[in-house]
């Protein structure tokens, strides 16, 4: 057997196949940042029943109903909270929250945030399509000035997250940005925080032609991974100013922090018991 | 490191406190809540006492957030809870019917305080036992239960979580303004003559699908880490937990997570009876009010009139059993502006008087008494 296609039955391991053909459109990019995901999870031979993925509503929301493990389709915003209970009730588990960008800064900002702040330890990979998908395309907390949706059609008005910017903000241990253009890197960067500790937030800008590109000039999921390839900039060292996404602007990409050794709120629990049965 | 559990004993407790104890006597080991009065004393005594017993408490950002963890963290088997009041009910409803739909057993106080809004944060209400039922959207049941005295707000809290684990639901356990903040004595007995009480989760059998209910409707609850592959979603499902879009599966889903409460609501219910076998007048009440009720059913039994009481301990599902077995009159005193005088009425085949209060205090036993006169002459 190639080396292909012993990874897609490892893959598929993963995958309640039954449940397939999925919900997303034909060019839709969750299903690449899934793909990462497995191959990443599978590269650090995670046993199956040691990981839990819990999504919020949306898009990507659904990507809890595909993966074959302890898999949770919560509410709208609030994936994050019920994650934190699972962690913290079983430290031992490797927790991750797979959801959309409205889902996790608009809806859930106040979870994120805070979850941020307390560093609980989870993986968080946010799926940024600069739109609500789910919803038909409206504006979204990460829609760039001046792009069209459904609800900013004469252009968006407001300004949107600069998620690495705000995540680092927080004191996040680790914290990236690719797009589903940087298949390799993504797969890296979600490799190297499974093994890390403490509030980890990637962000993946994804391509959504459906309701998003064919109102901003990006018809084709082609037009928009173009538009991913040739406008993104791999910086590291980026400032947060460099961070910021602008309509059809510069991406700035990479692997903006990932520093060890920062205290999960799990780890500082355990001295709370000690201290509380001294 | 030796975990510190409570010893035999009186103890002087308020509300709040002897409910954050009997739940954590009843196996309660894990705690997400957001401050509010007069609810506050049941975070600060769980942030207390759960890391002495190796439970967790966790204090969120708000009570979205306390819910949404609490449900998290049932999953794993740890018997959950949060507490809270009516602002903090209002913002928990979403996930009350999303713990509802995914079958997730939690115990949810809510200090009962003077409304709508911001109200009066430090004096009693009752005017949350429709929300209790009915706040969230869709059509479904939910267990409520409502002592009326210390000792009382310590031992029920044993029916509440055994009540959530065995119904797979989420259990909402009223407080009031009154209840939360008032002192009595508790008795606790020892440890072994408690631990008894604890009815633990059932397991699934081997191969049976994580929403396959058995006989009694009640699926088991497979537990996260233990490589079931479980997969729940607030959208309607199938027995694999799998959405499934159509009228069939919602019909077949929504009507079981229904008859799995009312089927057994007898085995649910709990109310006090109190000089009704020959009474003419029944006082129906609960919670802090039936204190004063008590009393005004004493002062009328003086002066001649066969008044009795039925103190509602569960107030969903509705006993009731106990209001069409009597043929007696009934006044319903509640602090607000009639809710379980609805519910009366619907079973009563005599006349159903009210007696209301806004909020703030409780009748007097005068003003109970001064009712019955009025409904009996
Ligand atoms: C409380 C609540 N409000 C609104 C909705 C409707 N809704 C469903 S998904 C969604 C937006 C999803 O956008 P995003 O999180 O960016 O994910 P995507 O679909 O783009 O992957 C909205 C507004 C909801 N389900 N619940």
């Amino acid at each position: 057997m190639s080396q292909m296609t012993d990874m897609r039955k490892m893959e598929e391991e993963w995958l309640r196949t039954e449940r397939l053909p999925h919900v997303w459109c034909p060019g839709c990019g969750i299903g690449i940042v899934l793909n990462a995901f497995l191959r990443a999870v599978i590269r650090r031979n995670i046993p199956k029943e040691k990981m839990v993925v819990v999504s919020g509503i949306g898009c990507t929301g659904r990507t809890a109903g595909y993966v074959n493990v302890d898999s949770f389709h919560t509410t709208h915003g609030r994936a994050i909270p019920f994650a934190v209970g699972i962690k913290f009730a079983r430290p031992d588990l490797n927790v991750v929250v797979f959801s959309g960008d409205g889902d996790l800064f608009a809806i859930g900002g106040n979870h994120f945030v805070n979850a941020a702040r307390r560093n609980h330890d989870l993986l968080i990979i946010a799926v940024n399509n600069f739109t609500y998908g789910m919803t038909g395309g409206q504006h979204g907390p990460t829609t760039p000035t001046g792009a069209y949706t459904t609800t900013t059609p004469y252009g968006n008005p407001d300004r949107p997250f600069n998620i690495p910017h705000l995540a680092i903000s927080l004191g996040a241990p680790y914290v990236a940005r690719w797009t589903t253009y940087h298949v390799n890197q993504l797969q890296n960067s979600i490799y190297k925080a499974l093994n890390m500790k403490g509030f980890r937030v990637i962000e993946i800008i994804s391509q959504c032609p459906t309701v998003y590109g064919r109102r901003n000039s990006m018809r084709s999921p082609m037009s928009m991974m173009e538009y991913f390839q040739k406008n993104s900039v791999i910086n590291n060292k980026a400032s947060y100013e460099e961070m910021e996404l602008t309509y059809n602007g510069k991406i700035v990409v990479g692997e903006f922090r990932n520093v060890g050794g920062i205290p999960s709120y799990e780890e500082r629990y355990e001295e709370i018991i000690r201290r509380a049965q001294e | 490191m030796t975990e510190k559990h409570l010893k035999e004993g009186y103890y002087f407790w308020s509300g709040d406190v002897a409910a954050a104890e009997g739940a954590i006597a009843a196996g309660c080991r894990f705690y997400a809540g957001y401050p509010i009065t007069p609810s506050s004393e049941v975070a600060e005594t769980m942030a207390l006492r759960l890391p002495q017993v190796g439970g967790k408490f966790i204090e969120m950002e708000d009570e979205i957030g306390s819910i949404a963890a609490i449900i998290g963290a049932s999953w794993t088997g740890e018997r959950s809870m949060t507490a809270t009041s009516g602002p903090g009910i209002s913002l928990m409803n979403e996930n009350i019917g999303l713990a509802v739909m995914t079958e997730v057993p939690l115990v949810i106080v809510n200090a009962m305080r003077g409304a709508p809004s911001t109200g009066l944060p430090t004096l009693i209400g009752q005017g949350d036992l429709m929300q209790a039922k009915y706040g969230s959207h869709g059509s479904y049941e939910i267990i409520t239960l409502y002592p009326n005295n210390i000792q009382e707000a310590f031992d029920l809290m044993f029916d509440a979580f055994n009540l959530a684990e065995k119904y797979r639901v989420p259990v909402m356990y009223l407080l009031d303004g009154l209840l939360a903040h008032m002192y009595e004595k508790v008795y606790v007995p020892p440890r072994e003559v408690w631990e008894k009480k604890i009815i633990r989760r059932k397991r699934a059998r081997k191969g049976q699908l994580p929403y396959q209910p058995d006989e009694d409707m009640i699926p088991p609850m497979p537990l996260i880490g233990e490589g079931y592959n479980i997969h729940a979603t607030g959208l309607t499902h199938d027995e694999r937990g799998y959405p499934d879009l159509t009228p069939q599966a919602q019909e077949e889903l929504v009507r079981r997570l229904n008859e799995k409460i009312l089927k057994h609501e007898r085995d649910i219910w709990k109310v006090e009876e109190y000089m009704t076998e020959d009474a003419d007048v029944i006082v129906v009440s609960f919670g802090g009010e039936s204190r004063a009720v008590k009393a005004g059913v004493n002062l009328a039994r003086k002066e001649g009139i066969k008044a009795g009481m039925l103190r509602l301990i569960t107030i969903w599902p509705f006993p009731w059993e106990y209001i069409t077995k009597y043929s007696a009159d009934y006044i319903v005193a509640e602090i607000n502006y009639g809710q379980m005088y609805h519910l009366v009425r619907e079973y009563s085949d005599n006349d159903v008087y009210q007696l209301n209060k806004m909020g703030g205090e409780i009748h007097t036993p005068e003003e109970v008494l001064k009712r019955i006169r009025e409904v009996s002459s």
